[in-house]
């Protein structure tokens, strides 16, 4: 965990600061008004006319103390307030997410490996290859279209409506439910194929095995077979599965928040990004890390927990 | 021809599809009808006619002729960028496997950092940093994909490592080189070939999706994911300029993962039950 986390801050450092282009020349090349003496002036400021390693063991000391700087921008706020108004936004929607994508993923999975080779079960693998294929933000772009501009169902933008303030408490968080169906449904439609796709190969590995073929010789009903044998063991890898696509996700958050302007992380990464804030990029990218780190983490011991070869231990 | 495509439909459809789009943007210059950047104010926003197949732009050029030049952006840099995470992915998880031991694990630790970062967010900061061109998009998705090459062939030649052909070329005096390169990689290239394919696939996504954001391959260049861009901006009253790039993504990345799954059930016939 500690040298994970000690690379990823060398990684986000380095990739910020090998780039060519400085944050306080960009902008001001053709600026009469800036002298060589103001730009110097202001990396001193920001501390960028240290040497690399000196300016890296700063950061770091601070970032130990969650201390991730100043934002470069106008406003001049502590990054990590900044960043943490806007993480719900992106937590809530990756989180709905991944519910969506388990509780839909799976029944299709089981049902394509029970029912194989059936209509049912090519239907699905049609969906599950469209789905892989699919550029997100062209499907959300569909679906803002028909939903949104020509039905009028459901609203393309933002996270509240304009009157949000003057709603009552159920009516405000049915407000921002419908808000956010579009952007979690499209940040869902990936890993749903995904996930489908391998609950299928995984139950059907696990039908084929030898103590399922041996249970059924013995007179195991089918239901019990496959419900109580079969998915227990074919439910374990999904776990390491999702805390994999985590990155992907969070990763995804950019072009789903900046499609349906949601001020979330990745939104806040995009702004940042395009105006060259260091702390702010650097910031965020370490969270992104280590928030997949976590999630990485809760799997692995999640996986431990469900899996009883692992729980009593293999060696005592 | 008949028999291939019944024994494996999925590698015969997916074969199909990337033979015609890769022939489409091999021929553009001959295929397309009008030149791609030719701006023209009389025809500009025209719905998909006869004259223009998939309708104009905002400054009235041919969205067909542009779509078939994007495809050669969108492959080129789908096989760049393969081609670069393959050379990593390749010489690294060779020598982690081969060598074992302590190069093994810290080579593996490294793939591990750099698999947690999201990837979308290292490629976006270095794209933008450095500014937009084609052949920087192609290097950044490059070196940020080698991770699951790097495995594979890890895990290859790790089970390679120990079998008896090996030990009877090491104790012939085969030099490590050549041993990787003569011996072990020809035996890991099934696997290896499959993730490439599926590879292409996601880095004609990533780029689409660069695009999307304004950081892809830039005007007057034309690419699928900046001709969707332009679509977004007009979505209410031009549908045509978001809706047929959108297809020739989804048909593209759907025939190189139809082919990668084909060739997968084709090396590894267990998997196919």
């Amino acid at each position: 965990m500690i040298p994970l986390l000690f690379g990823i801050t060398i990684i986000s450092f380095g990739m910020m600061h090998l780039a060519p282009g400085e944050p306080v020349v960009v902008g001001q090349e053709f600026n009469p008004k800036v002298s060589a003496q103001d730009i110097e002036r202001l990396r001193a400021y920001y501390g960028l006319d240290k040497p690399l390693h000196e300016q890296y063991l700063n950061w770091l000391n601070r970032l130990v103390v969650l201390d991730f700087g100043k934002s470069f921008s106008a406003d001049g706020r502590d990054v990590i307030d900044k960043i943490s108004e806007r993480i719900p936004v992106t937590l809530w929607i990756n989180i709905l997410a991944m519910l969506l994508i388990i509780v839909i993923a799976i029944p299709i999975g089981i049902i394509s490996a029970v029912k194989r080779d059936s209509w049912l079960d090519k239907c699905m693998t049609i969906f599950v290859f469209i789905g892989f294929a699919i550029p997100s933000f062209w499907l959300g772009l569909l679906m803002m279209i028909s939903l949104g501009v020509n039905m009028n169902l459901l609203p393309i933008s933002g996270l509240h409506d304009y009157n949000w303030q003057q709603m009552g408490f159920w009516e405000q968080q049915a407000d921002l439910m419908s808000h956010l169906l579009l952007p979690i449904f499209v940040s869902a439609i990936g890993g749903l194929a995904g996930m489908s796709r391998f609950m299928r190969s995984g139950m059907l590995e696990v039908i084929s095995s030898d103590y399922i073929t041996t249970a059924r010789a013995m007179g195991v009903p089918e239901k019990s077979i496959r419900y109580r044998l079969a998915l227990k063991n074919a439910l374990l890898p999904i776990i390491t599965l999702l805390g994999l696509s985590i990155p992907g996700l969070i990763g995804g958050s950019v072009i789903v928040e900046q499609l349906f302007s949601l001020p979330g992380m990745g939104l806040l990464f995009f702004e940042a990004v395009m105006s060259r804030d260091y702390p702010l990029v650097m910031g965020i990218t370490v969270i992104g890390a280590v928030l997949t780190l976590l999630g990485n983490l809760i799997a692995d011991i999640s996986y431990a927990w469900a899996d009883p070869r692992i729980r009593h231990g293999r060696n005592g | 021809m008949i028999t291939f495509a019944k024994s494996s439909p999925l590698m015969f459809i997916g074969g199909v599809i990337v033979t015609c789009v890769t022939l489409l943007a091999l021929l553009a210059p001959w295929i397309a009808p009008f030149d791609p950047s030719e701006i023209n104010v009389k025809v500009i926003l025209l719905p998909p006619s006869w004259e223009h197949w998939c309708g104009t732009d905002t400054l009235g050029r041919d969205v067909f002729s542009r779509m078939l030049y994007g495809a050669r952006v969108s492959l080129a840099v789908g096989f760049v960028a393969v081609g670069i995470s393959l050379l990593i992915g390749l010489v690294l998880g060779a020598v982690a496997g081969y060598s074992g031991g302590r190069v093994d694990a810290m080579m593996m630790r490294l793939t591990d950092m750099v698999l947690c970062f999201p990837t979308f967010f290292l490629i976006l900061a270095v794209i933008a940093f450095l500014e937009p061109s084609i052949w920087n998009i192609m290097i950044v998705i490059g070196l940020t994909s080698w991770m699951g090459v790097t495995r594979l062939v890890r895990a290859e030649f790790l089970s390679l490592r120990n079998r008896e052909f090996v030990m009877a070329a090491q104790g012939l005096g085969v030099s490590s080189i050549r041993m990787m390169w003569r011996y072990l990689l020809p035996n890991a290239m099934g696997p290896v070939l499959v993730s490439a394919v599926l590879g292409i696939a996601g880095a004609v996504l990533v780029e689409s999706g660069l695009s999307f954001l304004g950081l892809g391959v830039q005007p007057p260049d034309a690419s699928w994911g900046n001709i969707l861009t332009e679509g977004k901006d007009n979505i209410q009253i031009a549908w045509w300029l978001s809706m047929f790039p959108g297809l020739a993504i989804l048909i593209t990345v759907l025939g190189y993962n139809l082919l990668g799954e084909g060739l997968r059930d084709y090396f590894d016939p267990k998997l196919k039950q």
